[in-house]
């Protein structure tokens, strides 16, 4: 009897918690399509307030978008080569190179958005154009990219399948492109989605590096917290749930698979666990 | 294959990324700390964390609030992390799901659900209200933050306490109950200490984003200034960009200290500050 009681305990502790993570979601979502949310649902549901937050932001979330596909672009183009390079390296020097990386997932945003400020903010053009935003976010997504692509290059020892190309007469290149990168696509849709993912909800950094002319989702949220009534306040963040969950339940489901392909081929612990983390 | 044949390639393929980042992140960071140093009160800007009372007392305020939201972050996801790990019932995928969906939300969005939650038209007002005739409003102060903090922690802290309780032995519990122990000294003497890499990944990886947090308290908009909103303040309205500059290369040595000695005591590699 005591076990029971005790799981039942537990389960109860546990749909708390995930209580406290819900409602909040729902209560948004409900808000955002009420007439009236100080009188509740008796007042009636409406798209009216979805599509006032259209109006006024569509382009918001067209620049999310399209900082978000250019921010994918740019990491693969300098992150993979990267981590193909710093695993072939290995020793002390790849581990200093992968640590320095890391800094401005380590460091607040406001730092990094600070220090390019000082830097790069006498530049006009540069600093008014959407690209400083891009470069923030290259910065604080490129770690995950660089180490979601390393983990599943320890996790299949491609040293060993090229070892193999090699001794067949295949050079560096040929290599690289036939062998290690068809093998690397695991890591590159999981380091993809989380490159995109953090990409559009990304705020700590934008809020100091966007203009007015530059607002992506994220800093038009905080505007519609601060000046709009909280009926179009929600109904913004409904479309910003309509964008992020699905990318993160799609991550969600790409871990998953990742973690059973992991423990197929490899007993033993990799020894380079995923990268996990977001902003706050 | 002889690996010093490649080494020029290698260095060729990983150049973009050292440049790209040398121009973007290391000189502007060195300038950052140069600006910090250079004001008029030259290095000893530095200290104006500890000489100058607004900046003493917000560093102190995050500290505390980090503090407390990473031990209840902990013991939360430590139940909860535990007891999905251990048991198998229909449901239980959903619940994972759940706890780690919120993963990626800013803390603009968490601060505004918070004030859905616990602000003037709050679910919590209401429910209060109806039971006891106050209104229970309590959003926009160092509870909103704490709450609006623990929703942003849990989803991560539970990712790695989970991972890490995946991995203890269940024998050794077992040898532990045979020998007579009773469950709260299993607990104590054999579960915890074996979590306790996983305890101390997460634990930093929670004190470090907290630290670094700024969209929770900037959509809630308290009086209480933490850290990154008294960096904020002086760099746009008072326009210090000397305070602004040496507060947060202090606060990006904390959240890094954090998370290298969570790395360096748990041998794992999860990392994640805002």
């Amino acid at each position: 009897m005591r076990p029971r009681l005790f799981f039942h305990l537990q389960l109860a502790f546990t749909l708390g918690v995930c209580a406290f993570l819900v409602v909040p979601v729902m209560l948004s979502v409900l808000a955002g399509l009420t007439e009236n949310f100080f009188i509740g649902l008796r007042s009636g549901l409406t798209v009216r307030w979805l599509a006032q937050v259209w109006g006024l932001y569509a382009e918001t979330v067209v620049l999310s978008l399209q900082i978000a596909l250019w921010c994918l672009a740019v990491t693969l183009v300098l992150g993979l080569p990267a981590a193909y390079s710093l695993y072939r390296l290995g020793g002390r020097v790849a581990r200093a190179i992968e640590e320095t990386i890391v800094l401005p997932v380590a460091v607040p945003g406001l730092a990094t958005a600070l220090a390019l400020i000082i830097t790069y903010g006498g530049v006009k053009d540069f600093r008014a154009s959407w690209v400083f935003i891009l470069v923030g976010h290259v910065l604080y997504t490129l770690p995950f990219m660089v180490r979601s692509v390393m983990a599943v290059l320890y996790s299949i020892n491609v040293a060993e399948l090229e070892e193999s190309a090699a001794s067949l007469g295949a050079g560096f290149w040929r290599r690289l492109f036939t062998v290690v990168l068809p093998n690397c696509k695991p890591g590159i849709l999981a380091g993809a989605l989380m490159v995109v993912t953090l990409s559009v909800g990304e705020f700590n950094l934008t809020w100091m590096l966007h203009t007015p002319m530059t607002k992506t989702l994220p800093v038009g949220l905080a505007d519609s917290y601060a000046s709009m009534r909280l009926e179009v306040a929600s109904a913004y963040t409904v479309v910003f749930f309509i964008m992020i969950v699905p990318l993160l339940i799609a991550m969600q489901m790409v871990s998953s698979q990742d973690r059973s392909r992991i423990k197929r081929r490899a007993p033993e612990d990799s020894g380079v666990p995923a990268v996990s983390g977001s902003k706050s | 294959m002889d690996q010093r044949d490649d080494y020029p390639r290698l260095f060729v393929l990983v150049l973009p990324l050292g440049i790209a980042f040398a121009a973007f992140f290391l000189v502007p960071m060195a300038q950052l700390a140069v600006v910090g140093a250079t004001g008029e009160a030259g290095l000893s800007a530095y200290l104006s964390i500890i000489n100058t009372p607004r900046h003493f007392e917000s560093m102190v305020a995050t500290l505390v609030l980090s503090a407390a939201v990473t031990v209840a972050a902990l013991a939360i996801s430590t139940v909860a992390g535990l007891f999905l790990v251990r048991n198998r019932f229909p449901g239980r995928e959903t619940l994972i799901a759940v706890l780690t969906l919120p993963l990626a939300f800013p803390g603009v969005v968490i601060g505004f659900m918070m004030i859905l939650l616990a602000g003037r038209q709050g679910l919590i007002g209401d429910i209060t209200k109806a039971l006891t005739g106050e209104k229970l409003v309590f959003a926009y102060s160092m509870g909103g933050l704490f709450l609006g903090y623990l929703y942003f922690s849990i989803p991560r802290v539970i990712l790695t306490l989970m991972a890490a309780a995946e991995k203890l032995d269940p024998a050794l519990e077992e040898a532990a109950r045979s020998l007579g122990a009773p469950a709260w000294r299993v607990v104590l003497d054999v579960v915890l200490p074996a979590l306790s890499p996983g305890l101390i990944a997460s634990g930093g990886i929670c004190f470090a984003t907290s630290m670094g947090a700024f969209g929770t308290a900037f959509t809630l908009a308290t009086n209480i200034d933490v850290l990154p909103m008294t960096i904020y303040t002086e760099f746009t309205l008072n326009a210090n960009i000397v305070s602004a500059a040496t507060l947060s290369i202090v606060l990006g040595l904390v959240t890094w200290v954090a998370l290298f000695a969570a790395r360096t005591f748990a041998g794992s590699s999860v990392a994640a500050s805002g």
